[in-house]
């Protein structure tokens, strides 16, 4: 069964733009940044929160009384960046550092493009380097510069920016999110997609309950085992359930009214989803016989997607008692 | 309400980059036929499962779901999920267990952290307003924290580098010379970025007396957060981890397994539980031996408590963290009786 073959895997990669509405608050924090001042909040304690916090972080009560604060600072504490990340504030070398403007008593979490190492320290000043594009955004802040340093050139682009009336204030804020992910299949699946693009559909048999699965599976969802025996299977099946596809959505490929089904192969024990064209939306019904079409041989890879749709293969539909257990 | 112990721990092998599925069923299976057959239990006799894992992890929505096959959930079971370490998985079923509700439960966690880029993911733990969006990496922040223990003459690079040549053929002096990979930071301060899983059995005192010889009794177990906003609380300091041990007893502890992922995080939280030179710390090499995520906390409840099984402790605590820089702790006492 292969069992030396390397799983297959891929790069995934998801993105999505985290879009948060502000509140007074925070709301009140961006959009002072976008004329390039600071505001802080006094906390309980007497303590000047920046940024701004809605509660109290001792006491929980709702605060209120916003602070001016100075867009020069102290060093607090840092650490050295070598190989700056997607999305981080600098794409040159920089350091990390809590940052205690004055007239606040907490420190912010931000970069200094201090070139190197060796010019940061703890206690040193340093000032706000504002962004090309101030948006309303803690980006607004491109990074932090010694006091005395030349001004640098900021590196990111600024965020984007939600639609909002002609001269309203900022109330919502976007952070795209990007991440890289290398996602594998198991070893089972690897094995089916293989088969997939060699044209055939490989199933396996759960070791405990000797039930088929396409695709098999790493762990039998009754029984907590690997499937394994293979079982290679007709590409003919009937519909177990399906639904006639009427709303259009986002990245829809086939126009409404269609069919997606559920499809038991001849010889498994689970069905899968696929589409069901060939004949009208209409006159698909359950246990209805179908066979697959195939996309021409030179379009096949690892993907299901070489199976365009199943279609009638006009036999007499299953009876319902043969596959009632399915639904 | 009964009392619990722990009656079995399994853990997968912790491998910098597994082959298999985000959704952890290949390290989970093993691990599973391995706790059941150490403690003669099958998957009837579990009266609640809960697990823990992060989908930001997988890159995937509900990848928790796919890792419920691993159990053959068929009958359906009562099961649950935290989106933390399944250390904290184990604390809701030491709940059901408390409350009469169930007799045993199994916890799992898992993780294949090498599948993104695991110290960029974890910003998303951050603020999502005004700190997230900078990106900052776990590395960085737990940099700064550093620093602060460092400059303060909490601890020096000499006291982090020790921690990470104990129990080692790590050399202090070579690890010095080494060079810096987040000044302050060298290689040897960080955990390595693990693939794993873990799995421990649960049951009331009276049932896990069948099942092993010393259960490992849970005598305590404490929780508690501190402040999400990073320039708002002294860093040198845990005090989370502070206020869940004063409300354990932890007099007469002879071993602790603390889940550290920084050298000095180490030291941080030997000062907040007031773990005196007698304490063997991390006999099993702890977070910066192997750390997988969302499991990494879960094996050192299961580290202690196997060395309680083997009569190697008489009185452990456990310890599992969760956000950044020690924001969120777990303590757990376990107890020979």
């Amino acid at each position: 069964m292969g069992v030396t073959e390397t799983p297959l895997a891929a790069p995934l990669n998801v993105g999505f733009d985290y879009t948060r509405s502000t509140g007074p608050v925070l709301g009140r924090f961006v959009n002072a940044l976008r004329e390039h001042r600071i505001e802080g909040i006094r906390g309980s304690d007497g303590r000047v929160h920046v940024p701004p916090v809605e509660y109290d972080p001792v006491t929980a009560e709702q605060l209120t009384e916003f602070v001016p604060v100075a867009t020069e600072g102290t060093v607090v504490s840092w650490s050295w960046c070598a190989a700056p990340l997607d999305g981080q504030p600098l794409s040159r070398p920089f350091a990390w550092a809590l940052v205690r403007l004055d007239g606040a008593d907490t420190a912010m979490l931000h970069a200094v493009d201090s070139g190197s190492p060796q010019n940061i320290h703890s206690g040193q000043r340093v000032r706000v380097r504002w962004a090309e594009d101030a948006v309303g955004h803690i980006r607004d802040i491109a990074y932090f510069l010694p006091v005395d340093a030349e001004d640098t050139t900021p590196t990111e682009p600024a965020p984007p920016v939600a639609d909002r009336e002609e001269g309203a204030p900022v109330s919502v804020v976007i952070t795209p999110v990007h991440l890289r992910y290398q996602h594998s299949a198991s070893p089972e699946e690897s094995r089916y997609l293989r088969g997939l693009a060699e044209g055939k559909l490989i199933g396996q048999r759960c070791p405990a309950c000797r039930k088929v699965y396409i695709p098999p599976r790493g762990a039998c969802p009754t029984d907590g085992v690997p499937t394994t025996d293979e079982v290679e299977l007709a590409d003919t099946g009937i519909v177990t359930t399906f639904c006639i596809v009427n709303v259009p959505f986002l990245g829809q490929r086939l126009k409404p009214p269609y069919v997606a089904a559920y499809i038991l192969l001849d010889g498994a024990d689970i069905a899968f989803l696929h589409l069901v064209l060939g004949c009208d939306a209409k006159d698909v019904k359950m246990g209805m016989r179908v066979r697959a079409a195939w996309k021409p041989r030179d379009e096949w890879w690892t993907s299901l997607e070489n199976i365009s749709h199943f279609e009638p293969t006009g036999e007499p539909d299953a009876a319902y008692e043969t596959f009632a257990h399915h639904l | 309400m009964p009392d619990v112990a722990i009656a079995g721990f399994a853990q997968a092998p912790n491998v910098r980059e597994t082959p298999g599925t985000t959704n952890g069923v290949e390290m989970l299976v093993p691990i599973f036929a391995e706790v059941f057959e150490q403690t003669g239990l099958s998957k009837q006799d579990i009266g609640f499962w809960c697990s823990g894992s992060s989908d930001y992890l997988a890159g995937r929505a509900f990848s928790f779901i796919a890792a419920v096959d691993a159990i053959g959930a068929f009958p359906p079971i009562h099961e649950s999920h935290v989106e933390m370490d399944a250390a904290w998985a184990l604390y809701e079923a030491w709940l059901k267990i408390k409350m009469g509700e169930v007799e045993t439960a199994l916890v799992y966690g898992f993780g294949k952290s090498s599948a993104g880029e695991l110290r960029r993911v974890l910003a998303l733990q951050l603020d999502p307003y005004v700190v997230t969006p900078l990106w900052p990496d776990s590395v960085s922040i737990a940099g700064i924290q550093a620093r602060m223990g460092l400059e303060a003459g909490l601890w020096s690079e000499k006291d982090l580098a020790e921690v990470a040549a104990r129990g080692t053929e790590k050399d202090v002096s070579e690890l010095l010379d080494t060079p810096y990979f987040a000044d302050p930071l060298r290689r040897h301060d960080i955990a390595p970025i693990t693939d794993g899983a873990a799995v421990v059995i649960l049951s009331t005192v009276e049932r896990a007396r069948d099942i092993v010889e010393h259960p490992a009794v849970l005598t305590g177990i404490e929780h508690r957060v501190d402040s999400p906003v990073l320039g708002a609380r002294d860093l040198t300091r845990s005090p989370s981890t502070e206020i869940a041990a004063k409300a354990l007893d932890l007099d007469g502890v002879d071993l602790a397994e603390l889940h550290a992922p920084f050298t000095h995080q180490e030291l941080i939280l030997r000062s907040a539980l007031g773990l005196g030179e007698h304490v063997k710390i991390n006999p099993s090499g702890g977070a910066l031996a192997a750390n997988p995520m969302f499991s990494a906390g879960l094996a050192r409840i299961g580290e202690a408590a196997a060395r309680i099984h083997r009569g190697e402790s008489r009185k452990a605590v456990a310890h599992a963290t969760s956000g950044p820089a020690l924001q969120q702790n777990l303590v757990a006492v376990l107890e020979a009786r």
